[in-house]
């Protein structure tokens, strides 16, 4: 069992299993609809040059997120 | 027998290549409309295909079917209401985990479904293997294994149409389980539906049951409709809620989304096949170099600079030829017509204003180009990724650069196209005031304006001086956002959760179309109202007429001037030298004009040759005495044209706003020429052209002289005006724009807004190049 942290204090290229999304309503709705949902593994591909927003990859598909956004989803990394 | 039709809706996740089927499908024959009393775009194209006549209607790409965005909104409410035959989902064979939650909602909706499993080459290259017949069979529906940027598998696809509607391939639907919990809540508000009177009974029952458990908005207004179901619904939810959050911790809607999440993963692991697990595919390898953090800003420039280079490149050929075209227009109706109203209007009002317009198309449809090549290749939403932590600042989003650049972030793109752009974005405020500052870009038609005055006073320092006015214009754009959104426009900011597509190469075809497209829009907006904005603007500058006396007045005035030198000329006697001769050497001299020269020098030797003899001192006074003669005759004509202008109805307005614009410095020339600019920018110059030609005041001169000529204009004044039009008010066709997209209010507000920001601005400059008695450097 590893450590459960948000994606904004994940390193890049460090992959990890996304254990909870505590976003509610729209936001929650639109994380789940890009594919964002427990037990999902992510990586994260990289940061744009002002250490925000966060590329992350999820499934196939490359996706990106404010840091404050990305702070709902809660990553279990080793 | 008339053809029998078939309705065919393509839904699809954004990036899916739903476009690119649909152009495959439809090629030209599409046509663009707005779905009612929304900005989302519908496209419609037909196709036929073994005797069936195929509408094909495009979809906005959406990840989902919620009621939280239009264009999910508009998707849904199109397949419910209009009831298409069949509807073909596009999905992404190379992410089929995450297009395949769009399929499952779209079956929940009832309706029948085509599954186009697209990108099959990506998939393929990717390692992933698809059984489709496997998934056909799992998910009841007829599934199409295709390419549609080759154009492999679109014959299939529509043979599977037309299959399915000949044979349907499964009559009862199949249905994913969200759990014991929330089927059964499901159930029960089923049978409450089935048993009321007031539900149209148009949507499927456990569709809107399923909805109303995920809390949708839309629904939960139509369950309004029977206050005593809603009662009852709200109930079966609340304790459904409170059962979830007791038992798992989550809302039914999370729960209902992993239950879908669920499905489909069960469904591919059983279908597909990885033969590869590589950590990075070459998108993701590209995005290491063009969004690293150091270099990728770099790249971004660069890239940005060489399309703004070759679009100009590439442009100035086929402006030429509409240049020659038109040129050859004029002459043609000169020799047709006698001078008069008529001849004006044609020419100046009807070609000229048309023309200029026009002649801009080429650039316009490259910087289209341009834009769709960064589009389709998937950079564009790398700039937006880059980007948006600056935008942020200023109260945008990143996609708001997207509309920037096209209006003109890289000099010569146009802001109507650019308040168009602006549909990407979801929040109502952040989309309106990127819409009210792409006018402060620098759009194509400032540049002929700019070029003018910088080769008049600037020329040292052109490529910089062009450089500095696409970065102020930017700083103007970003701090007057900002302000909007501190002031009139405050609200939350909208997230940035997006998805950076695969690096693709663009398809010919679909850069034509949509460079086409574009360009016709622009054309057809700009268009349909330039020719009667010309008219009115020529109309503006040509009537009230100075009455006869007057003219007869000034034509006096002339000919005594004429009948003064003749004397002289007799008087002096010089030998085999005549008024006539005077001329004719003054018109050669004035061809040969070299720069620098005095006019005396030239005509000295101009009339040397004529007679080809030494010029004696008799003749050199002769020539002072014709030279006087010119400029005496220059002046009654300048004063001439000075008070025609002034009699005319922009003449007049351009008068009265002297005593407002008096502060920056601006006279009633200079103000008609940036009042016929809300007209379209690069009028500024026609405009300043007629002013100051009329006859021949300036014979033989180009604007550019003739703006050095006039002891009013300087390097101060020459930055002040350059300020002015660079931020000054949005041309008719953007407010337009402005006021279609949005409402005429925002319309009002940006003229208001523009004006107010470039007076200041250009006030603040004027204010600070008086004080320190500076005279630009550039």
């Amino acid at each position: 069992m590893g450590r459960i942290i948000p994606i904004r204090h994940m390193e890049v290229e460090q992959t990890g299993v996304v254990r909870k999304i505590t976003a509610k309503g729209e936001m929650g709705r639109r994380l789940r609809e890009m594919g964002i949902v427990p037990g999902v593994a992510i990586t994260v591909q990289g940061r744009a040059p002002l250490k925000d927003p966060v590329a992350i990859k999820v499934m196939d598909s490359v996706l990106t997120l404010r840091n404050n956004e990305a702070d709902y989803v809660l990553v279990e990394v080793d | 027998m008339l053809p029998k039709k078939i309705r065919v809706a393509l839904a699809g996740n954004p990036n899916s290549g739903k476009s690119t089927l649909f152009n495959a499908l439809t090629g030209s024959k599409q046509h663009i409309a707005n779905y009612p009393g929304v900005t989302v775009e519908k496209k419609v194209g037909f196709t036929s295909h073994k005797g069936y006549e195929i509408e094909v209607i495009d979809l906005p790409g959406t990840y989902s079917l919620s009621a939280y965005s239009v264009e999910e909104l508009v998707a849904r409410s199109f397949i419910l209401e209009e009831k298409p035959d069949i509807v073909v989902d596009v999905v992404d064979a190379s992410n089929l985990e995450r297009n395949l939650y769009l399929f499952v909602q779209l079956q929940e909706l009832g309706c029948r479904l085509i599954i186009a499993l697209n990108m099959m080459d990506m998939a393929k290259a990717r390692g992933i293997q698809i059984d489709t017949r496997l998934l056909s069979k799992h998910l009841g529906v007829r599934v199409v294994p295709m390419t549609a940027r080759s154009g492999e598998g679109v014959e299939d696809l529509l043979e599977a149409i037309v299959q399915e509607i000949e044979h349907p391939y499964q009559k009862t639907p199949f249905r994913v389980s969200y759990g014991s919990d929330i089927d059964r809540a499901m159930a029960d508000i089923e049978i409450l539906l089935g048993r009321s009177e007031s539900i149209p009974k148009a949507y499927e029952p456990r569709w809107l049951a399923l909805k109303f458990l995920e809390g949708d908005t839309q629904i939960q207004e139509i369950f309004n409709l029977d206050p005593e179901l809603n009662k009852k619904a709200t109930t079966i939810l609340k304790n459904l809620s409170k059962h979830t959050l007791d038992t798992l911790g989550e809302e039914p809607e999370a729960i209902i989304a992993d239950h879908r999440y669920g499905f489909i993963c069960s469904l591919i692991k059983e279908c597909t096949k990885r033969h590869i697990e590589k950590r990075l595919n070459l998108s993701d390898r590209i995005d290491k170099i063009l969004t690293n953090r150091l270099l990728g800003p770099v790249f971004m420039l660069l890239i940005l600079y060489l399309i703004y280079f070759f679009i100009f490149w590439v442009s100035s050929e086929p402006i030429n030829w509409l240049e020659t075209a038109f040129d050859f227009l004029r002459r043609k109706t000169d020799a047709f017509f006698e001078d008069g109203v008529l001849k004006s209007l044609i020419q100046s009002g009807v070609i000229d204003g048309v023309g200029g317009i026009l002649g801009y198309i080429p650039l316009i449809f490259f910087m289209f180009g341009a834009i769709a090549i960064l589009e389709d290749s998937g950079y564009m939403a790398r700039v937006a990724y880059m980007m948006d932590r600056v935008m942020r600042f200023f109260g945008l989003h990143g996609s708001s650069v997207i509309s920037l650049i096209v209006s003109g972030g890289i000099s010569g793109g146009c802001a109507v196209p650019g308040v168009l752009a602006t549909r990407t974005l979801r929040d109502p405020k952040e989309r309106l005031v990127t819409a009210l500052v792409t006018p402060f870009m620098n759009c194509g038609g400032k540049l002929p304006v700019y070029a003018i005055i910088i080769s008049a006073f600037f020329p040292e320092g052109r490529a910089r001086l062009m450089f500095i006015l696409t970065l102020f214009s930017w700083a103007v754009a970003l701090f007057a956002a900002r302000f909007l959104r501190g002031t009139v426009l405050k609200g939350p900011k909208s997230p940035f959760l997006m998805e950076l597509p695969p690096y693709r190469l663009p398809t010919l075809r679909g850069l034509w179309i949509h460079s086409w497209e574009r360009t016709w829009l622009f054309i057809k907006r700009a268009g349909t109202l330039i020719l009667a904005f010309s008219i009115i603007l020529w109309a503006g500058l040509y009537f009230p007429r100075l009455d006869e006396k007057s003219l007869a007045e000034f034509d006096s005035q002339i000919e005594m001037e004429r009948a003064k030198i003749i004397s002289i000329i007799q008087e002096k006697g010089v030998m085999g030298l005549s008024f006539e001769q005077l001329e004719r050497a003054y018109e050669v001299a004035t061809k040969e004009d070299v720069l620098d020269r005095p006019m005396e020098d030239s005509l000295k030797l101009s009339v040397k040759k004529a007679l080809d003899r030494e010029v004696d001192p008799d003749t050199d006074g002769l020539i002072v005495a014709y030279l006087d003669h010119k400029k005496a005759t220059q002046d009654i004509l300048r004063k001439k044209n000075e008070t025609a202008l002034k009699h005319t109805f922009f003449g007049r307005i351009g008068v009265m706003l002297e005593t407002v614009t008096g502060y920056l410095g601006f006279d009633y020339k200079l103000n008609v020429a940036l009042l016929s600019g809300a007209f379209a920018k690069e009028l500024v110059v026609s405009t300043l052209g007629t002013a100051y030609s009329i006859e021949s005041a300036y014979e033989g001169r180009s604007l550019e002289e003739r703006l050095k000529m006039d002891p009013e204009w300087g390097p101060g004044l020459a930055l002040v005006v350059l300020i002015f039009v660079a931020i000054y008010i949005p041309c008719i066709p953007t407010l337009l724009a402005i006021g279609s997209e949005f409402s005429y209010k925002w319309t009002f507000v940006s003229v208001v807004f523009n004006l107010s920001v470039a007076f200041i601005v250009a006030f603040v400059v004027r204010f600070f190049l008086g004080v320190f008695s500076i005279s630009p450097w550039v």
